[in-house]
């Protein structure tokens, strides 16, 4: 039992530090939010640079062969800057489930770009009335000689709009919520058939819906079975976002603990009134049970699947979700009428914790997952 | 980074495991794990099995009698001690006072005390708590006036728990009264036996005598009875509560009590099926069982820090408070579990040695009642509120 970082880690984590520090003003965040892309395309280039988008990646496939923990470390600091990166739709999910199910020509062809960042890719699971199930897949697949074609809608597709290549399950056997019959196809969203509607989200990126209709698709791994490694896949992204959220959360508490060292009302700092003292601690704590679970999710995330594994990822994202809630909603009020304003950062950082649980399953969703699993 | 156990770890913990198998008695274990009362001699001869061991006081210097475990060892001990329904250890002895002997007291009392303590010859029992002083501990009244060789003790102890049991107490007195609070208070150590010590049972919300009264009237007490420094037993008391405090979080405890939900939750129906099987119920498990998740990984992350030489500081302040709301939940579904077979109140079903008809099932009387004194846990070892002070003010700044 060890929870140091090794030096290789530290440096890992300095970099991405100092990258998300000097990069990622407020002002330049507020910017990159409101351009086309909706992130700031000249950070994503750093991340390339510095390779940071390579790190999970084996090293056969120009990556550092880097684990849960250099992932979660690398989120953890982005998620200190809220930034909007696509980081782990493109790099943890898109690039996870290449390198599981891809053939060695599509390895080649995708993963070298997704590596660099040079390719942005993205990954479209959800759908108008799946409710974080990825196996309620309605978008079909029919293959038309050697092509497969694609109707349906897929929803909320995070990075979607500015995405080189997206990633779509698709079904091309059995009924609506079979795990069976789940396909994934490389879909690019150039081609005909396919239609974009672009948004803004709530916590200032974008993403959009995909429409198919007749839209060709080229099948990542076997027809109809890729609902394991979507499942796999989707854990590992599930560790990244606990990272992400235990990043935000830490700065979040530090801006209101600040807060209540210098606001004052009734002639004293408003930290001094022991309300507020023990609100701090009960989100302090939050934050300690949420980092307790990432850093699980973390050392979970690329062992071999199995059912004790989900479980626990489960758990992690049910307590990063509620810790991520809490934290959001206390700093709200302990800051009182400031926090409501658009130009204060917390507010921001509020918005991404909650949006955060509404990626890969809120906490409902991963209650009910636990409690099924649960052995007596 | 790695949240498993090493080898030689692994290896510890089934050398621990064959020892609760051999030698934990299964009476004892049985009365633990259903919420029997246990008998002074329970724990006494649980203790000697132990110390035959050498494992009743792994947390001494070796020198003194303890063990070489570093903290991993020390939780994987607890841990399965735990699992394995042994007792919890009653720890004024060797967990309380001792510390502070070792650390602050002479050499004289530590050839005097510290064997006493592992042979079992004594049973301590801690009187901090006033009638006026509960959270505000420093606001203690208990008077000892310095009169030649002796202290002359007067005032009252409350909450002293299983002090019936016990032969020396040890106190913290105010032997300076005009001295701001934590200043003028000293840290003795006082036999039973003395003429003027009264005890007087206190009977606690489930029906059970745990605590106690302790009066002191004029008890003469050798002034070689004193640890430490006169007038600076605060420091004793101070280094006593971080000691309390780590092991408060009590994660050993609550899994074992998490197991005996699910065997209850899976005897006990709703609805011509095991409860543990019903959506609504079955989802309460599952939300504790991950809040007890969370709880253990902090719990070995201070683990870990500590093995590199880290001090557990307000950290465990976190741990105690969350910890006690853990156990505090899973006693309550337990007591739910039972419908409304929580209402008979049945004391002599609690006895092991009872061989009339049982109500309902073995488990079902302790269940209730100990829901009720498991409140005790977040007021005790520094109230639940004490502890968001001390996180507020040590590592929050406040």
């Amino acid at each position: 039992m060890d929870f140091k970082l090794t030096e290789e880690q530290q440096m890992l984590q300095e970099t991405a530090e100092r990258l998300v520090r000097d990069a990622y003003t407020f002002t330049k965040r507020e910017h990159a939010s409101k351009s086309e892309a909706g992130f700031s395309t000249e950070f994503w280039k750093q991340l390339g640079e510095l390779g940071l988008t390579a790190i999970p990646f084996p090293e056969e496939l120009g990556g550092f062969g880097g684990s849960g923990i250099e992932n979660m470390l690398i989120m953890q600091e982005l998620g200190k800057g809220i930034c909007l990166e696509p980081f782990m739709e493109s790099v943890i999910l898109a690039g996870g489930l290449i390198t599981q199910l891809g053939s060695e020509a599509q390895k080649e062809e995708l993963l070298a770009g997704i590596a660099s960042g040079e390719l942005q890719a993205a990954v479209a699971l959800d759908e108008l009335h799946s409710h974080y199930d990825l196996s309620h897949v309605t978008t079909t697949a029919t293959q038309q000689g050697s092509d497969w074609v694609l109707n349906g809608r897929k929803g909320v597709v995070i990075g979607g709009h500015t995405a080189g290549k997206i990633l779509v399950s698709a079904r091309n056997a059995g009924d609506t919520c079979d795990q069976q019959g789940i396909s994934l196809f490389i879909v690019d969203p150039n081609s005909a058939g396919v239609t974009r509607r672009t948004y803004a989200t709530v916590d200032g990126r974008k993403g959009c819906e995909l429409f198919l209709d007749n839209a060709k698709g080229e099948l990542l791994g076997t027809a109809g079975g890729a609902y394991d490694a979507i499942s796999y896949q989707a854990g590992r992204a599930i560790a990244a976002l606990c990272a992400e959220a235990v990043g935000a959360m830490r700065v979040l508490c530090d801006i209101t603990l600040d807060y209540l060292k210098t606001r004052k009302q009734f002639g004293v700092v408003i930290g001094k009134f022991q309300v507020l003292q023990h609100r701090m601690v009960d989100m302090v704590s939050a934050l300690e049970r949420a980092t307790s679970m990432a850093i699980l999710a973390a050392c979970l995330a690329d062992d071999e699947d199995s059912a004790e594994r989900s479980a626990k990822l489960s758990a992690a994202k049910f307590m990063v979700n509620r810790a991520a809630r809490y934290v959001a909603e206390e700093s709200i009020q302990l800051h009182g009428g400031i926090a409501m304003t658009w130009e204060y950062s917390g507010a921001h950082y509020a918005k991404r914790l909650v949006m955060i649980s509404h990626q890969l399953g809120d906490d409902d969703h991963h209650l009910e997952a636990y409690a099924a699993q649960l052995s007596a | 980074m790695d949240i498993h156990f090493t080898p030689e770890q692994l290896a510890f913990r089934d050398e621990v495991r064959e020892f609760l198998k051999q030698e934990l008695p299964a009476d004892i274990a049985a009365k633990v794990k259903l919420g029997k009362h246990m008998a002074k001699e329970d724990h006494e001869r649980w203790q000697k099995i132990l110390s035959a061991k050498g494992w009743y006081a792994p947390g001494w210097p070796v020198e003194h009698g303890g063990t070489d475990w570093g903290p991993v060892e020390k939780h994987i001990f607890d841990e399965e001690s735990a699992a394995y329904g042994a007792p919890r250890l009653v720890p004024f002895g060797v967990n309380m006072v001792a510390p502070v002997i070792i650390k602050f007291g002479s050499e004289e009392q530590k050839r005097h005390y510290l064997p006493r303590i592992l042979s079992g010859e004594d049973w301590w029992c801690q009187g901090y708590s006033e009638p006026g002083a509960g959270s505000d501990l420093a606001s203690l009244k208990t008077r000892a006036v310095r009169d030649g060789d002796h202290y002359i003790v007067n005032g009252q102890k409350t909450w002293t728990t299983l002090g019936q049991h016990a032969n020396w107490i040890f106190c913290l007195v105010r032997t300076d009264p005009e001295a701001q609070q934590q200043r003028g208070i000293s840290f003795l150590l006082i036999d039973m036996a003395t003429p003027g010590i009264t005890v007087r049972p206190i009977y606690t919300l489930d029906g059970d005598h745990e605590v106690n009264e302790v009066f002191f009237d004029d008890v003469k007490v050798p002034v070689e009875n004193l640890v430490g420094e006169e007038n600076k037993g605060w420091t004793c008391a101070k280094y006593l509560l971080t000691h309390e405090r780590t092991g408060l979080a009590g994660i050993g405890a609550s899994k074992a009590a998490m197991r005996h939900l699910k065997r209850v939750a899976t005897k006990q129906q709703k609805n011509g099926k095991p409860l543990i099987e019903d959506t609504l119920f079955r989802t309460q498990i599952a939300e504790v069982e991950m809040e007890l998740m969370a709880a253990e990984m902090s719990t070995l992350r201070i683990v870990a820090a500590a093995s590199e030489g880290g001090v557990p500081g307000a950290e465990s302040s976190i741990l105690k408070v969350q910890g006690t709301e853990i156990r505090q939940a899973i006693t309550n579904l337990l007591r739910k579990a039972l419908g409304p077979y929580a209402l008979p109140f049945l004391p002599e079903e609690l006895d092991y040695e009872y061989d009339g008809d049982v109500l309902l099932e073995d488990y079902s009387p302790a269940l209730a009642s100990s829901y009720f004194n498991m409140r005790k846990l977040s007021i005790f070892g520094g109230s639940n509120e004490i502890q968001k002070n001390i996180v507020s003010k040590m590592i929050l700044e406040l």
